[in-house]
């Protein structure tokens, strides 16, 4: 890859093991005592259902609610990774509500639903709960060091026996840039709740192996239950200290239990990690909107350990670290571009289908690994749980750098209070400080910028066609003057390089240097290894594109930054 | 909160002493002990020696000050009432001492504007959301304060000193606020409402100053009641366009921020803002009534506003921009008035869905 002058020399290093030994991490703590951990969140997730559905008509028609909606998931949407004994149980939950409603209703009675509700509760908890082992991770972590640098010499270096070379690791391949030593310092200091962006099915394993390189402790982590189907990744996930999320239930009970366990666990001092955007970004846009469900753990959390913490003992504080994943090449791009096409398109229903078998998996790594060009992972800054930025100390500071105390946030009158449509508000302006963070600390690839420029150069050149209109074009009669086409490159790149000054937005280093070398990155690397390219030159020395649709997807990656009004 | 925390001895803040910024703290004085900052020394020691302050007669319970630290360490729940042309500086001064557990209530119906360098209000040609913020953005950008509040709604100072029924509003998106808004405000007088959307009723109660210079101008003209009524009919469908182009969601100006308050101001001769438009249709020039008033009239600098942003937003506003010109260049009110009688306004309402 000539490209890669311009690279700048990675300095990726190795990074010693912040704590020693895995006795010492807190998700080691919290699996050692797994089972009374369940039923701590089953207990605590049992008086919050009981608080949110205080009398007994409510409640049963929760329970009935629920019901209804397990029957439907199970006769509609059944995965391997279900347990067996699942229909036999609702059908025994069901029966018992129907003997309960049979009766009149009255105030007093043997409150069977509660021993209901708590069947459910318990079985969701066990479900939910990931098993950390501290040999098994050791074991995984290595097979995956082991096979990820097989592969990737197998790539690089194009002879026989490559595969047995230690000459490429990963660390070459995927560079870690941003606050680093700050996050590593803060895992002593307190516990971590790291929210990336989700682009790919890859994020869930790459995250992991950038915990692991940076020498943090393992963190817990919500992992689509999806993922689980495939034995193999299951396998790892679980020694990766994964518990698992099931985005198929929606119902009351299980999503407060969800809650729960991430919320007890983060008080624990379990650093954490979610995906704050729900699913894959299925536009290529940087996240907007976040699920405020997992982030409002992280806000009771803190205002319990505050609430909880006795006199004379420091609290420990949560710090929230975004982080952003950025590619060239997104190998489900195609994928996700349509079901969210075809969503914006027809609001048609997208079930929340399993589309990955273990074989698929593996040919995705093997594709990823063999072909994937480079991928950075930027650190952010570490914020407190209501987005004001941190020291290296976990000092909260506001914008004049004066230092505020967090615990103040939760104040009524001189004392905390427990106050949820206060911390529901917490939650959502946390919300929006991440989303700023995000587009203040990604990357932009040159591949961003050239998918960017050719396809805001389309629309303003078809002013009257809309997204739908504008995709339908066929793409055959789509061609740009290259001189065109540099100048836009060259203006909007400037516009990048003011972003960053502002502190609005970051960009890759090959990005700078002489604009032709920066699109000629961008062209090959774009979405190079899908079937049809979304961008590339002819003969003439022109711009086209063999697909719009995937080029609409990698365009997106810079929307929101409002660069539009300079094409 | 508990019913114990209204007996908490801990006074409430008021800052500014104006007309309004009085009469908030009159009103406060009735549950709690108050501290007014004053930031003249004269008002301060007048209020000591006689009890009184611009007409009003000031409550026993009201001790006023010159020391925004001593206030800020005193008092938990603040209610910042200064002219939007000095908040931000206001703020900038009190922000090293506030913490986030202090809940501010600010009661100013302006805008405050950020320009670029070297540019004046008078030469800058349009502004936009980046520039122009509300007063509790104001707060939110100066200090650590989170649970921010504003009161909206007629709240006419003379009036509510001589305890006429009056209702107020108070925004917040935190329920929090609302209640102890209410609490501390409420008697048998005066009804408070709460809202949960800050950023639009509090565009609400700067907006309508526009309409009530117009309702002003209509007066000095000596037209009657068909005239206001087609007025402030017309000037809602304006403020809720404008308001939406800023962030405000449509509900908030349906309310007693929105439309109480635009029915209050534009029938009050009390309203400064309404006496600004009375006085240009009797042929006086800005400067002389400018001259003539002793407390700034926010709606003059909140037309020099909205006319820039409703140019940047691209949004219909006849009344905003023939107030403009009359304010600004040389059309005389007669001339407005026939100018917006002939614009084309075929739609009646096409802000509901």
């Amino acid at each position: 890859m000539a490209v890669e002058v311009i690279e700048k020399k990675n300095k990726n290093k190795r990074y010693k093991p912040v704590l020693d030994g895995i006795p010492d991490w807190p998700v080691y703590q919290l699996s050692k005592n797994r089972k009374e951990f369940i039923e701590e969140v089953a207990g605590q997730s049992l008086t919050r259902i009981k608080e949110l559905r205080p009398t007994r008509k409510q409640l049963i028609d929760e329970l009935e609610a629920t019901v209804y909606r397990e029957q439907q998931r199970m006769k509609r949407n059944r995965w391997r990774v279900d347990p067996q004994d699942e229909p036999k149980f609702w059908s025994k939950v069901k029966s018992d509500l129907v003997e309960l409603t049979a009766k009149p209703l009255t105030d007093e009675g043997n409150n069977k639903e509660e021993e209901i509700l708590k069947w459910i509760v318990q079985r969701y908890a066990n479900e939910i709960a990931g098993k950390f082992n501290p040999s098994s991770y050791k074991f995984a972590r290595n097979i995956i060091k082991f096979w990820f640098a097989r592969l990737l010499n197998a790539a690089r270096v194009k002879k026989f026996g490559a595969v047995f070379r230690n000459q490429y690791t990963l660390r070459d391949k995927i560079q870690i840039v941003g606050k680093v030593k700050q996050l590593r310092k803060l895992t002593k200091e307190g516990t971590i709740v790291m929210v990336p962006t989700h682009v790919s099915n890859l994020d869930s394993i790459l995250i992991g192996w950038v915990i692991h390189s940076l020498g943090l402790p393992a963190f817990i982590y919500g992992a689509g239950l999806n993922l689980f189907n495939i034995k193999i990744i299951a396998y790892f996930m679980n020694s990766l200290g994964a518990y698992k999320v099931d985005r198929r239930k929606k119902n009351l009970p299980y999503l407060e239990t969800l809650k729960m366990y991430s919320g007890l666990a983060i008080q624990k001092g379990a650093h954490s990690l979610f995906f704050p955007g729900g699913t894959r970004s299925r536009s290529g846009t940087i996240e907007k909107m976040l699920k405020l469900g997992l982030l409002s753990t992280a806000t009771e959390a803190q205002r319990n350990i505050y609430l909880n913490t006795p006199e004379g003992e420091e609290p420990r504080k949560i710090f929230v670290v975004p982080v952003t994943l950025n590619y060239h090449f997104v190998l489900d791009a195609p994928e996700l571009i349509d079901d969210y096409l075809s969503m914006k398109g027809q609001d048609r229903y997208l079930p929340e289908e399993d589309k990955y078998g273990s074989i698929q998996l593996l040919q995705f790594l093997f594709k990823f690994f063999t072909k994937g060009s480079n991928i950075s992972v930027s650190v952010g800054r570490a914020l407190d749980i209501m987005g004001n930025y941190v020291d290296d100390e976990g000092n909260s500071l506001d914008a004049q750098n004066r230092t505020i105390n967090t615990r103040d946030y939760f104040l009524s009158n001189g004392h905390i209070t427990i106050d949820n449509q206060r911390e529901d508000e917490y939650t959502r302006m946390l919300s929006q400080r991440i989303v700023a963070e995000y587009h203040r600390i990604h990357r932009v690839f040159a591949s961003h910028l050239v998918a960017f420029v050719a396809f805001e150069l389309w629309q303003k050149k078809h002013p009257k066609l809309d997204l739908f209109g504008l995709l339908r074009l066929p793409e055959e009669d789509l061609e740009l003057e290259y001189a065109e086409f540099k100048q836009t490159c060259k203006r909007v790149r400037k516009q990048i390089y003011r972003l960053k000054k502002e502190d609005k937005a970051n960009y890759a280093t090959h990005l700078k240097g002489k604009i032709d070398l920066v699109i000629r990155h961008g062209l090959e690397n774009v979405g190079t290894f899908h079937l049809k390219r979304p961008l590339l030159m002819n003969k003439k020395g022109n711009i086209v594109t063999q697909d719009l649709n995937t080029l609409y997807y990698y365009h997106n990656r810079l929307v929101g930054y409002d660069l539009e009004k300079f094409i | 909160m508990t019913s114990r925390n209204l007996s908490d001895d801990r006074p409430v803040g008021v800052i500014g002493a104006g007309n309004f910024g009085t009469t908030v703290a009159n009103l406060l004085a009735r549950h709690r002990k108050v501290l007014l900052y004053a930031r003249d020394e004269k008002v301060i020691k007048q209020i000591i020696d006689k009890r009184e302050n611009r007409g009003h007669k000031m409550s026993k319970h009201i001790t006023p000050i010159n020391d925004l630290r001593f206030l800020a360490e005193q008092c938990d729940v603040i209610f910042p009432i200064v002219p939007s042309a000095h908040f931000r500086s206001m703020m900038k001064k009190l922000s090293p001492y506030l913490h986030p557990y202090h809940i501010l209530i600010h009661g100013t119906k302006g805008l405050d504007i950020t320009l670029p360098k070297g540019q004046t209000i008078e030469t800058v040609t349009k502004l936009n959301r980046n520039q122009v913020k509300t007063m509790s953005e104001v707060i939110r950008e100066e200090s650590v304060v989170v649970r921010v509040g504003c009161l909206a709604g007629p709240n006419l100072s003379k009036e509510l000193a001589s305890r006429h029924p009056a209702a107020t509003v108070i925004a917040s998106p935190f329920n929090e606020v609302l209640s102890i808004g209410k609490r501390l405000l409420r008697n048998d007088r005066f009804q408070v409402y709460g809202n949960n959307e800050l950023i639009g009723v509090e565009l609400a109660g700067v907006l309508k100053n526009i309409i009530a210079i117009a309702s002003g101008a209509l007066s000095g003209m000596g037209y009657g009641e068909n005239a206001r009524g087609l007025l402030i009919s017309r000037g809602v469908v304006e403020i809720i366009h404008l308001g939406r182009a800023l962030g405000g969601k449509t509900k908030a100006f349906l309310g007693v921020a929105g439309i109480g308050d635009l029915v209050a101001t534009s029938n009050s001769t009390f309203s400064r803002n309404f006496q600004v438009g009375y006085k240009l249709a009797q042929g006086m020039s800005l400067k002389e009534i400018l001259e003539s008033m002793d407390e700034v009239a926010e709606g003059i600098n909140t037309v020099r506003i909205m006319k820039k942003c409703a140019d940047y937003y691209k949004v219909r506003a006849p009344i905003t921009n023939t107030i403009y010109q009359v304010l600004f260049e040389d059309l005389t009110a007669k001339e407005a008035l026939n100018y917006l009688m002939r614009y084309p306004l075929n739609v009646d309402i096409d802000f509901i869905d």
